[in-house]
């Protein structure tokens, strides 16, 4: 026999309560999406305000300015990976680590020095296992971020792309973070935070509409300035909400097949034990038939 | 003027639509100065100092906001604000925003100049000043 009764039975009971933990794991999660989608909804229209105004900014002023410039020699770049604080999500923050690495394998073979910079304990373990070395590192907001923590992140990032290359400065920075397109469909992504990505084009005025050349108080480059930290905050801002929303999406997905894993084999297992109880059960039958057989035979003989 | 033209007012902070709105006019103001707009401005893009911006509805109300700063774009008629902490006067109480106001003077008094310092006091100014102007207006 394969296995004994009590025992299937005691593995039937650890995968039940396996099951349970999992299932509740699942409610949660999708309790607290919501939060986080409602969260991301109300940061949009602050953040469709903001690219707006800088792309009308930066394609009209025709200021040079270091932040919308991209530099002749990249040398040194930040690059700022978006994973999670905990695991059971899936491949969330493995799919998100996998992008930041074929990024950095890419500005590597340009010759680039990749600065990393970390958010979210997963990603961190993932670095400090391999001896990667980071810059800088946060956790412990990774499903509920708030605009203070966006702040923080930004105000980093931006001061060290505002210090000389000589004095650990960097050229240019990235940002990795998982857009959530669907509650089943999360990708990661890898985009350049600066120098501004301007996408010409999609603000481009339509034939015979004239875009408004705006007046600027004080004058376009102190605009600029006053700008794009607040730009690059609301960017990250933005990363950080597709990033919560995602992995609660995703952790979602991964309990709920996790719950219906444990069901199946609850339902395997239970048919085990039926078994098991039966062979058990048709095995005494056969051994008290067979002994009764044996003291009628002894019976008959005498 | 024309007759009937208005402004489509949309003040945004980060993680939420502060107000939105028609309105006849918007006072706030700038790094050069207190600014008026009305209807059909030309195109403006300014940054604004920690203050409170006053909005006077299509209805014929006053909406006193709180804005620590940020910018303003006005660009035929669409009026759009975006502050970090931009937040409705009448949903600041005072004495909340004074004590905000307290504990950031203690921190730049003890000689921490750091910018985030600054910034919680900026904005806890603003947001008594707006307070305050909120109920004058009531």
């Amino acid at each position: 026999m394969a296995a004994s009764l009590r025992e299937l039975r005691q593995r039937r009971k650890s995968v039940s309560a396996t099951k349970k933990i999992t299932r509740a794991m699942e409610l949660i999660a999708a309790s607290r999406i919501i939060k986080a989608q409602q969260a991301a909804e109300a940061g949009e229209p602050y953040i469709t305000e903001m690219i707006r105004a800088v792309s009308a900014l930066a394609t009209y002023s025709h200021t040079d300015h270091p932040l919308t410039e991209p530099s002749e020699n990249v040398r040194r770049v930040a690059l700022l990976m978006i994973t999670s604080d905990r695991g059971m999500n899936g491949a969330y923050s493995a799919n998100a680590i996998k992008t930041a690495a074929r990024l950095t394998e890419r500005l590597r073979q340009d010759g680039v020095e990749v600065v990393r910079y970390a958010v979210g304990r997963k990603g961190i373990t993932y670095l400090k296992f391999r001896g990667i070395d980071m810059r800088q590192s946060w956790e412990g907001f990774s499903d509920a971020p708030r605009y203070e923590h966006a702040q923080e992140i930004a105000d980093v990032l931006i001061k060290d792309f505002l210090t000389p290359y000589e004095d650990g400065g960097v050229d240019a920075i990235y940002g990795v973070y998982t857009r959530m397109l669907s509650m089943i469909d999360q990708t990661p992504r890898a985009r350049r935070l600066l120098p501004l990505e301007i996408v010409e084009g999609v603000h481009e005025p339509n034939e015979g509409e004239v875009m408004p050349l705006f007046e600027y108080e004080p004058d376009p480059e102190s605009v600029l300035d006053a700008l794009l930290p607040m730009y690059v905050r609301s960017r990250v801002w933005f990363y950080l909400l597709q990033s919560a929303a995602s992995q609660l999406a995703s952790q979602q997905r991964a309990m709920k097949s996790a719950t219906d894993n444990a069901q199946q084999l609850i339902e395997s297992l239970t048919r085990e034990a039926n078994q098991a109880r039966q062979a058990e059960i048709t095995q005494e039958i056969s051994e008290i038939v067979g002994g009764a057989g044996a003291l009628a035979d002894a019976a008959a003989q005498d | 003027m024309a007759e009937g033209d208005v402004l489509f007012v949309d003040v945004v902070a980060a993680d939420r639509r502060v107000w939105e709105g028609e309105a006849l006019s918007v006072i706030l103001r700038t790094v050069e100065g207190d600014i008026g707009i009305l209807p059909n401005h030309e195109p403006f893009l300014a940054v604004l100092v920690p203050s409170a911006a006053e909005v006077l509805t299509a209805e014929g109300k006053r909406e006193v906001i709180a804005l620590d700063g940020g910018f303003i774009t006005v660009a035929e008629n669409r009026v759009s604000v975006l502050s970090q902490y931009g937040r409705l006067a009448h949903e600041i109480s005072i004495d909340e925003a004074e004590r905000e106001l307290m504990i950031a003077e203690k921190k730049l008094n003890e000689g921490d100049n750091s910018e985030q310092t600054r910034q919680h006091h900026d904005r806890a100014t603003a947001q008594l000043v707006a307070a305050k102007r909120a109920q004058q207006v009531r």
